[in-house]
């Protein structure tokens, strides 16, 4: 761990200019919170965000009836990676119906792993699904869950309908090298698209 | 194992499009950093807006971690910040949509800071 960059406080560092995000997604309880906590070099902050039924965000906090709004939430973390540099980490729920916290997510985001539990494959297909249709690239980590069966990547490529060249891995969401390992396949994926984008 | 994915494509349900209308205020980003710009006169600021001055007074935070940290939701922090914005007591430091895009040697840099984690 490079401590030496790890802020001791809540704030900043002074030095830092950019700041950019990946999304941690998936269903409920697959990790998102998890990881995001290993990572994170400060405690991890958390956020609910008020939506009318039809998935528009509540601005404003008179106005509108409970009866009619639900609320989602969100939890980050931050993690400073260079003097100039600091990566937050969105872990969300893919849900279709909160469209505007969802385009808020992805509005600028680097990429998004998508957390998977081989229990329950089919619980990931949305959120694929609506990376694809915002254009986020992403890379898959199934997080070993004691207990959950255990198959050839091959299989779980089919079964995710995985391109070629979208990266799945491993993960231990506890464990932070496992955690970073997976980020790091997504970063490198998302360098290599920008490659042939350039090219 | 779990059906394929694509098999639900023929049912999957249609996309839900509803609250477009609604007119948001996209000035920040969730990440954009926020410092103070000008704390002499604060005397006519709301209670929320005092607080927000005095969250920021430490030091750089994102808009996620401004709302965060004053439990507010991210929609309702934004409007906060972009009248302390209009008023020249906050401005952005950087991370702005568009400003900032995501290039090679951002996406080279993250990659590096994460490999000297492990
Ligand atoms: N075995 C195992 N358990 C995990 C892993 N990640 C999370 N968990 C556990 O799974 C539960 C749900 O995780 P959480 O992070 O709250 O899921 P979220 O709903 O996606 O935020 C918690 O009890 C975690 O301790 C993992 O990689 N392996
Ligand atoms: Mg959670």
């Amino acid at each position: 761990m490079d401590s030496v960059l790890v802020s001791d406080d809540i704030y900043v560092r002074d030095t830092v200019r950019t700041a950019v995000k990946i999304l941690v997604v998936g269903h409920f309880a697959v990790g998102k919170t998890t990881f995001v906590g290993t990572l994170s070099e400060i405690r991890p902050l958390h956020t609910e965000e008020r939506m009318t039924q039809a998935g528009a965000l509540v601005d404003d906090l008179a106005g509108v009836p409970d009866k009619v709004t639900t609320t989602v939430a969100m939890d980050f973390g931050r993690m400073t990676l260079s003097e100039d540099l600091v990566l937050y980490l969105f872990g969300a729920p893919g849900q279709r119906r909160f469209t505007q916290l969802w385009h808020d997510l992805a509005l600028g985001a680097l990429g998004a792993l998508v957390l998977a539990d081989t229990r329950r494959l089919e619980q990931s297909f949305d959120v694929m699904t609506m990376l694809e249709e915002k254009d986020l690239r992403y890379a898959v980590a199934i997080n070993r869950f004691d207990g959950a069966p255990t198959f050839p990547d091959a299989e779980l490529r089919e079964a995710l309908d995985l391109l070629p060249e979208t990266p799945l891995v491993h993960c231990d969401a506890r464990e932070p090298a496992s955690s970073t390992r997976a980020l790091i396949a997504l970063v490198r994926h998302l360098l290599a698209g920008d490659d042939q984008e350039r090219a | 194992m779990t059906r394929r994915r694509h098999e639900r494509a023929l049912v999957r349900p249609h996309v839900v499009t509803g609250g477009r209308a609604h007119p948001t205020r996209n000035i920040f980003d969730l990440v954009t950093l926020m410092i103070v710009a000008y704390d002499d006169d604060l005397s006519d600021l709301s209670p929320e807006k005092h607080r927000v001055m005095e969250l920021c007074g430490g030091g750089a935070l994102s808009v996620a971690e401004i709302a965060g940290h004053l439990k507010l939701p991210v929609s309702v922090t934004k409007v906060l910040l972009s009248d302390l914005v209009d008023s020249g007591h906050i401005t952005t430091r950087a991370g702005v949509p568009g400003v900032d895009a995501p290039d090679h040697r951002v996406l080279q840099e993250v990659l590096n800071g994460l490999r000297a984690r492990l």
